[in-house]
């Protein structure tokens, strides 16, 4: 990221990160904190709130408001902060096993209240952390130190289950594509209502290494390879975009935000009774 | 103008009293109706209702909105409270001020939904993981859940800690008359004194640290990892000692004890009871009184921090202390570390009330 833009919004003292080389999570933060910097947020108005896991670390480095809460969890508190005063911005990052596993029944639910917080997944198939475990997003097929064998659990689609339970921003992106990453973190930021960014995030020390991609260019090449844009399947038939993973803005749609509903529809209803 | 409230409503009422405007709840017999008034009462004082997903988002909620300066409670019974432990924990060990309500019935699991009982008085302690502190009121009258839910959020905001308000199926249901205060003592937490830039969340000069809350203009990280001062964790061991040692030293007992203490003078015999079983053995000793049996009566009111140095003194004039609860033993074996005298234990958890019948006879017997 710019110098002038981790000055700016790192706590200069935490650093270095944790993240071994190769996570893509720093690749995400600095796509948030590029989209921050362009709204000209105040720094005050911001409460960044994570579970626990690689990505829970995130708050821990940046000068707003942070919370680092349970496993899972961290869209229960997002709910509380934004309910009580919504003129906080609320964002919570969270992993894969933290926000579709653990976290499944407060990802679903704020979905369906569509509550004005921006959730971003750092999207990695696997519990980092905990030493590589699979995750609800590891592949089929593919090797994690619960899954020696391969996994046999389907993995969720973040995408379609946000879209299923009511969120009304959705989109995906990975490490990899970052210009068009940076554009999706903007407008999920400023969509009113719940948004969902679904980030691929490559895990070279307990995926990869596991998945035939030792390396960190690896691990990067098959998001490249893999990966398609919903711009460029136009016109392409299903043979031609094969089993590639389709990145891009899924839903976009306005709806009722949960705060103002409540303001709007019961709190100023019983507040001033019609004559 | 007095009110006939049960147990349930009158902690409505301190609540709301006390100015909490957020409730977060999740549905579960016996404490539902607190939900439901909260839903129906706060939003026509500018407060929030929010049905969460479960008990585990519901605090979760809680402890998101206090942090915004929100004073926030949330009320579950067993099966509930059992969920609820995580967050307790994490309330405990980021200092963040909520109150939780456990109305308890029969457990363990799904137990007597609709009966009572006070089986929750050791998890109400030491449900969640790793040493903590906590302060836990036990209402045994309507006025009670009243003034206590007015006491448990002052202790909540002053101590930084999450408090727990152990009730009952027999509270909740219960209908006395009780007359409201004109005047509510409230006292919210400390704003911090220093600039944003000195200010330390978990600052160790202070037993329990002022909490800025989120959005005026002190930008702070919390956790649920050990932390130092600044609260960012730490695993040095002379920080996470003095966390630690802060913790268990910050709710000072002198301060929070509350105890009912009656006919203690001459006795040389006392039924111990906190609660609604506390009605029973209250009525057990005035009908033993009659025939001239010299025993007192011990209510813990706060029964977390527990007593120990109160007991031991009272009972250095007793021969034997009976402790009446409605579980199979729980606050009994305190007692028995406490006392300098006989313990013995009247009990039972089948559903159904101690009667002060039961217990005058094991006395006389």
């Amino acid at each position: 990221m710019k110098t002038e833009i981790a000055v700016k919004y790192l706590r200069q003292e935490k650093l270095p990160f944790i993240w071994c080389a190769g996570c893509g999570h720093g690749i995400i933060l600095a796509s948030i904190l590029r989209a921050i910097d362009g709204f000209g947020w105040s720094k005050d108005e911001i409460c960044i709130i994570s579970g626990i896991g690689c990505c829970g670390r995130t708050p821990g480095y940046l000068d707003f408001h942070t919370l680092h809460t349970t496993h899972g969890r961290a869209l229960t508190f997002a709910t509380g902060i934004k309910f009580a005063n919504p003129a906080l911005k609320v964002i919570v990052v969270m992993g894969d096993g933290d926000s579709v596993a653990i976290g499944g029944n407060h990802f679903i639910h704020a979905a369906r209240r569509n509550i004005d917080v921006t959730a971003i997944i750092f999207n990695n198939y696997i519990y980092g952390m905990t030493g590589g475990q699979a995750s609800p997003t590891t592949p089929v097929g593919k090797i994690a130190s619960t899954a020696p064998y391969g996994a046999i659990d389907p993995p969720f689609d973040i995408v379609e289950l946000a879209i299923g339970c009511g969120a009304t921003y959705v989109a995906r992106g990975t490490a990899f594509h970052v210009p068009a990453l940076d554009n999706l973190i903007k407008k999920a930021l400023i969509h009113k209502g719940f948004s969902v960014v679904d980030v691929l995030s490559p895990c070279p020390t307990a995926f990869g290494r596991r998945n035939t991609m030792k390396g960190v260019v690896e691990n990067f090449t098959w998001l490249k390879e893999n990966v398609i844009s919903k711009s460029a399947i136009k016109g392409k038939k299903g043979a031609e975009i094969g089993k590639r993973i389709i990145i891009g803005e899924f839903l976009n749609i306005e709806k009722p935000e949960y705060t103002e509903i409540y303001k709007r529809d019961i709190i100023d209803k019983v507040r001033s009774p019609s004559p | 103008m007095p009110l006939l409230l049960s147990g349930n409503e009158a902690i409505v009422e301190g609540a709301l009293a006390s100015g909490c405007r957020m409730f977060g709840g999740y549905p579960i017999t016996p404490s539902s109706d607190i939900a439901e008034k909260m839903s129906l009462r706060l939003p026509k004082m500018g407060g929030k209702f929010i049905q969460m997903e479960d008990e585990i988002a519901s605090l979760g909620a809680c402890l998101g909105s206090s942090l915004t300066g929100i004073r926030s409670m949330t009320a579950t019974s067993g099966p509930g409270f059992s969920l609820m432990q995580e967050h307790i924990g994490f309330a405990a060990m980021a200092e963040i001020p909520c109150v939780i309500v456990n109305v308890q019935r029969g457990g363990p699991s799904t137990g007597l939904p609709t009966y009572p009982s006070q089986g929750d008085v050791m998890q109400s302690r030491w449900g969640t993981h790793g040493d903590h502190p906590i302060i836990v009121l036990v209402p045994f009258s309507i006025l009670e859940c009243y003034t206590l839910t007015i006491k448990a959020f002052n202790y909540s905001d002053k101590f930084r800690t999450p408090v727990i308000i152990l009730s009952d199926e027999i509270l909740a249901h219960l209908r006395e008359k009780i007359e409201l205060l004109k005047e509510i003592d409230v006292k919210v937490r400390n704003f911090p004194e220093v600039p944003p830039e000195e200010y330390l969340p978990f600052d160790s000069r202070y037993l329990v640290p002022p909490l800025a809350p989120y959005g005026k203009g002190y930008r702070f990280h919390i956790t649920g990892l050990v932390h130092d001062e600044t609260g960012f964790p730490t695993a040095d061991p002379e920080k996470v000692r003095s966390l630690q040692e802060r913790l268990a030293s910050k709710i000072p007992e002198e301060e929070v004890r509350d105890m009912d203490v009656r006919y203690m003078d001459d006795a040389r015999i006392c039924l111990f009871s906190i609660g609604s079983i506390a009605r029973s053995a209250l009525r057990a000793v005035l009908q033993l009184r009659k025939k001239n049996k010299k025993v007192g009566f011990i209510r813990p009111i706060t029964v977390w921090p527990f007593p120990y140095d109160e007991i031991k003194r009272l009972s250095r004039d007793l021969d034997v202390i009976y402790v009446c609860e409605m579980n199979m033993g729980q606050i009994v074996g305190e007692v028995e570390r406490a006392a300098e005298c006989d313990v013995r234990f009247i009990g039972k958890a089948d559903g159904t009330i101690i009667s002060p019948g039961e217990i005058l006879y094991r006395v006389m017997h």
